[in-house]
């Protein structure tokens, strides 16, 4: 199995990058098919690695538990954010999320006695293996494919479309939402958690507006016909500075010019352009 | 000491609200969260700066070519972006990632070309200068600014409310299909929102670039965070409700400043976001959401 | 089977119903007719609980409706189609109609995780009550096709396969015969009896006087907020002051015409 070590030694950052932002992607995923515009995961995502890490550190507990209970506690969180954010709609929802976000930000950064404040949290250990970010990856997709493609992935569409219209058919809106909100959070908690036990230091300015809106990004460049969607996106938010570096400085530059030709030819996302691709096999199996 | 502070917070609030104006004209006219507004914030700036050190320029020129080159970036950004995505039909949150793309762009165009250090304007004398009223100081150049903003604004509000092309722009804003419909012209409204709005920014990062003395090329970015928290505040797309949104939030800091310390500052301004939304999402003067059939 | 005991309902200062008392019983017909903007469709979203009373009480077979949200009124039996035709255009007949049935489904989230044979074999099911639902309507051989092709009377008659998939014991039609052409209109009233007699009441909203007076048993009339009348179809052509508010004087009564669409 050598090259397998040589190929890891090399490229390992990247494929964990890749992994953790599918894994985000994904987060963002069920949110976006009802319609919600949340920039909380990235909050979530900090949730989960400062838990993860200080448990690691601190507490004798094995990696999956951390890792479990770095899961969780966002989750937890979300469902008691949830009930009354998840009233809002639209933009103001994204609003609620971003001061959320900030305040988880600010906490972190404050509370220097637990979270190590501004210079973040060191000597982290580095449990994260290749395999573990490989299967929860797809076991998330799994989960999330196995949701999308049955009654309640049909909900959270017809949610989109017209909430009122989906409550009057008997269906409890808010508890979908509030259950596409925790899961999200609890995945976007499980990256921060794998992450953090990759690149064995964190710090509060990494989990920001910045990162929430990147995650967005990738689930609406993606698209939200299918998770594979998110699939593409976070992969390809990450592999395009990769693929980039040899333009050097100019490379966020090429990036930006990149997602805007993205989006300007395939609005809905790059899961879209599959459904040429799609509707051709249907076509010819009829 | 609170008259001094009460000068700041206006010459401050007062390009807040600019900022704010020209990100909530944008989300209530075209419908689109711009996050490429704090870029144009950062154009305004390298702009007038370049003028200043590279041609030489006196100040009230460069502001008018940061005035000409953000109108300009404007128009382009309705044109090649915001336009084609309508005619398309793209969902509500395509023209926001593009406005992403178009961020990192310029971000990293201006980094290019001008390096990623703090640069400053030769202000030399401008700054020390000014008059005295009483226990307050203010120099030429605040005194300026706030003229400047408070100018601009009362231009825009008395075109939106006292001309009939300001008026149609508030009825696009209220309804798309009945302007079109009442024979406005849509399209060209929302070029030449885009415009204004882009100025707008523009203007602030020349304003906030003199009175921090301090130009870099992410300074657009703590720019839009908080230019996003004035409009939540407000009301998005509200105009008042960014006015007041400014002026509050130029309050706010000063103040905070002054008695809660700097770090603590954030968490009170986003505290009381979180809490205003819940109680009342729409800000203090948008419109709440209906839900009937 | 539904009572409303002296609705009123304030919006600020203006008053949009005010003393309003229905009672529907388990089976039947029943319009509700009046001008526009009398609180009609204000009726509707008070019972599927869209609105709070003011004051008064709804309640479904003695229980009070009040404080329940609207998906939970949905699921004691109450079903209803919109003024404005709300179908998800984006997607299939099959999966409009599929959605509403998604309260009733047989399985629960957990179980869809894994593909299990018990689990196909039931959404197989779903599919085929789907499809016989919209057979109902007359929309069978158009189950594939995306909502927003269909024409509009088409599009009305979705709705009704949609509200009947919640297995409804009450159906509110907000205006279903609107924009439909005179043979569209026969194959509803058809259609409507059809389900009255497989055990439904239904409740409707129309100003097409031909089509109310020809298929309800009972006519509850609303002006400016307050019913002013209810009886039969003939009670209710012969009220004077049904006929001053609402429908027109200069003619013999066989056919009424609206006076006004204020």
């Amino acid at each position: 199995m050598e090259w397998l070590e040589t190929f890891w030694a090399t490229y390992s950052t990247l494929v964990l990058s890749i992994g953790t932002n599918v894994l985000l992607a994904l987060s963002i995923y069920l949110t976006l098919v009802c319609g919600l515009l949340t920039v909380a995961n990235a909050a979530f995502m900090g949730i989960g690695a400062y838990t993860a890490a200080l448990l690691s550190l601190h507490s004798g507990l094995p990696f999956y538990l951390s890792l479990m209970l770095g899961a969780l506690l966002p989750a937890a969180v979300a469902l008691l954010l949830g009930p009354p954010t998840l009233r809002l709609s639209g933009v103001y929802l994204a609003m609620a999320t971003l001061a959320f976000g900030e305040i988880v930000r600010i906490f972190l950064l404050n509370s220097e006695s637990l979270t190590g404040g501004a210079l973040g949290l060191n000597g982290i250990p580095q449990h994260t293996q290749w395999f573990d970010v490989v299967v929860i990856v797809i076991a998330a997709l799994y989960v999330l494919l196995r949701f999308s493609g049955s009654r309640i992935g049909r909900t959270m569409v017809a949610i989109c479309q017209d909430e009122v219209a989906t409550e009057l058919m008997g269906l409890n809106v808010r508890a979908y939402k509030l259950f596409a909100f925790a899961l999200g959070a609890g995945l976007a908690g499980l990256a921060g958690g794998l992450n953090a036990h990759f690149t064995f230091f964190i710090s509060p300015n990494e989990y920001g507006f910045d990162r929430g809106v990147e995650i967005l990004a990738m689930g609406v460049l993606g698209g939200t016909g299918s998770p594979w969607g998110a699939v593409i996106g976070g992969a390809l938010i990450t592999l395009l500075p990769e693929l980039l570096r040899g333009l050097g400085n100019y490379r966020p530059l090429i990036n930006g010019v990149i997602l805007i030709v993205i989006i300007l030819y395939s609005p809905k996302g790059i899961w879209d352009l599959t459904r040429f691709v799609r509707g051709k096999r249907a076509a010819a199996a009829n | 000491m609170h008259a001094q502070q009460l000068v700041n917070a206006i010459s401050l609030g007062g390009v807040y609200a600019l900022f704010a104006l020209g990100f909530t004209l944008i989300f209530g006219v075209l419908n689109v969260v711009n996050l490429a507004h704090g870029a144009m914030f950062m154009l305004g700036a390298y702009t007038a700066l370049q003028a200043v050190l590279f041609f030489k320029l006196p100040l009230a020129v460069a502001v008018l070519a940061a005035i000409v080159v953000t109108a300009g970036a404007g128009w382009l950004l309705d044109r090649f972006i915001f336009a084609p995505l309508r005619a398309r039909q793209a969902p509500h949150l395509a023209p926001m990632i593009a406005t992403i793309g178009l961020a990192i762009s310029l971000n990293s165009t201006i980094q290019g070309l001008f390096g990623a250090e703090n640069l400053r304007f030769p202000v030399h004398g401008l700054a020390a200068e000014g008059l005295r009223l009483g226990d307050v100081q203010i120099t030429w150049l605040e005194l300026q600014i706030i003229l400047l903003a408070f100018l601009l604004m009362a231009v825009l509000l008395w075109w939106l409310m006292r001309t009939r092309m300001g008026t149609a722009l508030r009825a696009l804003a209220e309804s798309r299909k009945a302007a079109a419909l009442l024979g406005i012209d849509v399209e060209g409204l929302f070029r030449l929102t885009s415009v204004i709005a882009s100025l707008l920014g523009g203007v602030a990062g020349v304003l906030i670039a003199l009175y921090t003395n301090a130009v870099f090329p992410q300074m657009g970015q703590p720019m839009l965070h908080k230019g996003i928290a004035v409009v939540i505040l407000g009301g998005m797309g509200d105009i008042r409700g960014a006015l007041l949104g400014g002026f509050f939030l130029g309050c706010a800091e000063v103040f905070s400043v002054a008695y809660v310390g700097s770090t603590m500052r954030d968490a009170v301004a986003f505290g009381l976001l979180f809490a205003i939304l819940l109680l009342r999402p729409q800000g203090l003067f948008g419109k709440a959401a209906q839900r009937r059939a | 089977m539904l009572t409303l005991s002296s609705i009123t309902k304030n919006f600020g200062g203006l008053q949009v119903l005010q003393g309003v008392s229905l009672a529907i019983p388990e089976r039947g017909i029943f319009g509700l007719i009046g001008p526009n903007g009398a609180g009609k469709t204000t009726v509707f979203n008070l019972i599927t609980g869209l609105l709070a009373p003011s004051t008064g009480t709804i309640e479904l077979h003695g229980q009070p409706l009040n404080g329940l949200a609207p998906h939970q009124i949905t699921r004691r039996g109450i079903a209803r189609t919109f003024q404005n035709i709300r179908i998800f255009k984006e997607m299939s007949l099959t999966e409009n109609v599929l959605v509403a049935m998604g309260r009733r489904a047989r399985y629960n989230a957990l179980r869809v995780l894994w593909p299990s044979s018990s689990l196909r074999a039931a959404q197989r099911k779903e599919r085929t009550e789907a499809e016989e639902l919209l057979a109902r309507v007359g929309l069978a051989e158009k189950a594939k096709l995306l909502a927003g092709e269909l024409s509009y009377g088409e599009q009305r008659r979705l709705e009704i396969a949609r509200a009947l998939a919640t297995a409804p014991k009450l159906l509110l039609l907000d205006e279903p015969a609107a924009g439909m052409n005179g043979l569209e209109k026969q194959q509803l009233m058809d259609e409507i009896v059809k389900l009255e007699e497989g055990g439904l009441s239904v409740l409707i909203i129309e100003h097409d006087m031909r089509f109310v007076m020809g298929l309800c048993q009972q006519i509850a009339v609303l002006n400016f907020g307050r019913m002013i009348a209810q009886g039969t179809p003939a009670e209710i052509r012969a009220n004077a002051e049904v006929v001053e508010a609402y429908l027109g004087e200069d003619n013999d009564g066989a056919s009424p015409t609206l006076k006004s669409w204020s």
